[in-house]
């Protein structure tokens, strides 16, 4: 028995510094070489400052930006620091009052991204359907032609990886960069 | 249901029937000791390891030798990874300031990691520091699916082995396992999904000013190195409390490609290692069938489920097309979700990319149901491979008692002693399940957990206790788990379904390496056709169904009855 408590302490511990600091520590080093917009966490800078991550959906409300899919992190929607999804389960009061009264505001036929929380609660994209869907609120804001949204749109469209894997998809903060960007010239 | 939907549910499976014979071969290898790509890089590491441990690599342990040394070695990890929990405010890469682990969530926290479950009653970014998740949780990731490899094999050498008094040493197939094949292949997955778009950095929380002018929170970690082996050794644990549904822990279609095949690689390649052992590799093709057509008929289900959307959301006028998306993602729509949720629960891994917790009711039941049937799909790495082999004895048992003959199973007579101890396995995992569910369903402790009403609050609990005693991990997250209650009741329900059907096991593998060699006669059931395909799928549902019926029906079909009239809860 001594014999298996020796091994185990000693087998533990030496595994414990290659698996759990060597290993990772080397692969933060050669990430970060390697990849280091992508080991940083893929954020994006505007003017020297961090406007988010392009792969981090954020909160957005007002009527000139295109709006993401509601979400369900902790302490108020889009908190990168607590994940997390609704867990309502189909059946539940809850899950089709707060639809109800989201797809009320939204309109008829609304697509169903637009008012189903996402499992992360931190999606940063919605469909290309749920993009065009709110192209005439924008341009009215924006005072700008919807024909214009629409190519916007178009552009930021990602199809499926080698037309096959996933879903296509529209980036919600990057759609809206381009958006500001835009406005700005 | 789409065809580009089922052309990626094609593509998956195709790649993982290429990899399974390549791999199964190299596992051979490793296993066997023999030379291999690495050997001169590890060889020394290797031996360096047993030095110090001292241990003789060569040195064949009994059975109960065997299971001794996996014990002495769970408790020694259960010290460490508990103190590690709980003093984690004291040590070093802590940049968020975490506190320390309460004492009933640290001591369910190390048990569910030890035992491969990675249930998780906190979220991993508001609760953990870099520390805990580097050196405590993600090593526990590496040694348990190591552990259950190790077993896996000790078993596959009780059958190919005969009059022989040791199924091998578990040290050194822990170590060889460790080495040679899940770091190597987690070093290789951790750049590419680092390139897919994972963090893997030491920084703190990055605070990042929105465009309308809001304060976000955007937490960062070194996820990609523990993202690989959360995979690769099918433990499922996220680095963040939303899993592989987290942009960040798995940012694209292709990194959801890559960690699918992460989680069913090696547990299909064991299939042909026991192929190999038993020196016939359509042994192993016939054991991967058999969990093919579970696999497919789930797939089918919950794919179905979770296109056809929920009706009472189309019912308010909201164009559902995409199909059920509460708790999913849109760059995994509907197919890419159901399909992971099969795989995470046919394997025991127990991550999840979207949550199950909203899944439309049937849809919702296929991961149940899977895990319920004891995770013998692929399964998790080791557990399912000898989960399966426990049901083909019981398979092979039952055709013996049609036909009035002894059984036999790759040239081992299978007899009363085996036969109990596998009946023995297979029964703990129900007695765990139903046992703590029923108890949780009426003491108020247990009721105060699930925050759905009606069917599908039971079923939030039902699925508690399947994925703890099936040493799954995944959730219907809505639980509110983190209570003594649950903390006690579920690390109790892992460590049974760890242990309760390890032991045996260990002993079938003992006795049968024991047995000699029974030469194939006219009248041996062959075991690599389609026959026997069917009857082992027919043993895994019997015994499934028989027993886990009424409880199905209580939650996710009752459920399923009450979406169609329209009722809410």
């Amino acid at each position: 028995m001594l014999r298996h408590v020796r091994a185990s302490v000693v087998i533990l511990l030496l595994m414990t510094v290659i698996l759990g600091l060597v290993y990772p520590l080397a692969m933060v080093g050669i990430a970060g070489a390697a990849f280091p917009g992508q080991s940083a966490g893929s954020l994006i800078e505007k003017d020297g400052k961090v406007v988010g991550s392009s792969l981090i959906g954020q909160s957005f409300t007002a009527d000139t930006y295109f709006h993401g899919r509601p979400s369900a992190t902790g302490d108020g929607p889009y908190n990168g620091a607590s994940s997390g999804g609704s867990n309502l389960a189909p059946t539940s009061r809850a899950l089709i009052e707060r639809v109800r009264e989201d797809a009320g505001k939204l309109g008829k036929g609304v697509p169903v991204d637009l008012v189903t929380t996402s499992g992360s609660g931190l999606d940063p994209h919605v469909s290309p359907a749920a993009a065009s869907w709110q192209i005439a609120r924008v341009a009215k804001a924006r005072n700008m032609s919807d024909t214009e949204l629409q190519r916007l749109v178009a552009q930021h469209t990602d199809g499926r990886a080698f037309g096959l894997l996933g879903e296509p998809r529209v980036n919600v903060l990057q759609l809206n960069l381009a958006l500001d960007a835009l406005a700005k010239r | 249901m789409t065809f580009n939907g089922w052309v990626q549910i094609a593509l998956f499976v195709a790649v993982v029937l290429l990899l399974t014979r390549p791999l199964g071969g190299y596992l051979d290898n490793v296993m066997a000791g023999r030379r291999t790509l690495l050997s001169p890089v590890l060889v020394p590491v290797e031996r360096g390891f047993y030095r110090l441990a001292g241990i003789d690599p060569a040195e064949e342990q009994s059975w109960w030798v065997y299971a001794r040394a996996m014990i002495v070695f769970h408790i020694a990890g259960f010290v460490l990874l508990y103190l590690l929990l709980r003093l984690q405010d004291l040590l070093p890469l802590n940049p968020q300031g975490m506190a320390a682990v309460l004492p009933d969530l640290a001591g369910n926290t190390a048990i569910s990691f030890l035992t491969n479950t990675n249930w998780q009653n906190y979220g991993g970014e508001s609760t953990m520091s870099y520390l805990s998740q580097m050196a405590g949780l993600a090593v526990q990731n590496f040694l348990s699916a190591a552990t259950g490899i190790a077993l896996a094999v000790a078993l596959v050498r009780g059958f190919a082995r005969a009059e022989a008094k040791g199924i091998g040493n578990f040290w050194a197939d822990l170590v060889r396992i460790t080495l040679y094949v899940l770091l190597p292949l987690c070093i290789l997955l951790t750049v590419f999904f680092v390139w897919q778009g994972v963090p893997q950095n030491l920084g703190g929380y990055v605070e990042a000013t929105t465009l309308e002018g809001a304060r976000q929170k955007i937490a960062q970690g070194p996820v990609a190195s523990q993202l690989s082996i959360k995979m690769l050794g099918t433990n499922g644990g996220g680095f963040f409390n939303a899993n592989s549904a987290h942009p960040y822990e798995n940012p694209t279609a292709l990194s959801n490609l890559v960690q699918m095949l992460a989680i069913f690689a090696i547990g299909a390649a064991l299939t042909n290692v026991f192929g190999r052992a038993v020196g016939d590799e359509r042994q192993g093709w016939a054991i991967l069938s058999a969990m093919g057509v579970l696999f497919l008929a789930g797939v089918f289900v919950a794919y179905w489920a979770e296109a056809g959307g929920n009706p009472l959301v189309a019912a308010l006028g909201v164009d559902t097309t995409a199909g059920n998306m509460e708790g999913k993602e849109v760059r995994f729509g509907a197919p890419l979700s159901a399909l992971f949720a099969v795989i995470t629960t046919a394997a025991s891994c127990g991550a999840v990319n979207a949550m199950h917790d909203s899944f439309m009711p049937l849809g919702g039941m296929i991961p149940l149901i899977n895990i319920l049937l004891g995770e013998v799909v692929i399964g998790g790495v080791g557990a399912g491979l000898y989960g399966m082999l426990l049901f083909a004895i019981l398979a092979i048992f039952l055709a013996g008692l049609m036909v009035g003959r002894t059984p036999e199973y790759v040239g081992k007579k299978i007899e009363a002693r085996e036969v109990k101890f596998t009946m023995l396995a297979i029964l703990c995992l129900p007695l765990a399940i139903l046992g703590f569910a029923s108890v949780a369903t009426v003491v108020p402790a247990g009721l105060a957990g699930p925050p759905n009403a009606g069917p599908h609050g039971f079923s939030e609990i039902l699925y508690a206790f399947t994925s703890a005693a099936g040493n799954n991990g995944s959730a219907f997250a809505g639980l509110a788990g983190n209570t003594l209650f649950y903390n006690a009741t579920l690390a109790v329900a892992m460590m049974v379904g760890r242990f309760a059907v390890i032991i045996p096991m260990l002993a079938v593998a003992g006795t049968l390496a024991a047995k000699r060699k029974a030469a194939a006669s006219v009248g041996t059931f062959p075991t690599h056709g389609a026959l026997f395909v069917g009857l082992l799928v027919g043993a895994v549902l019997i015994v499934g169904g028989l027993t886990f019926l009424p409880a199905l029906a209580l939650g996710p079909i009752a459920e399923h009855f009450a979406l169609l009239a329209g009722t809410l809860f």
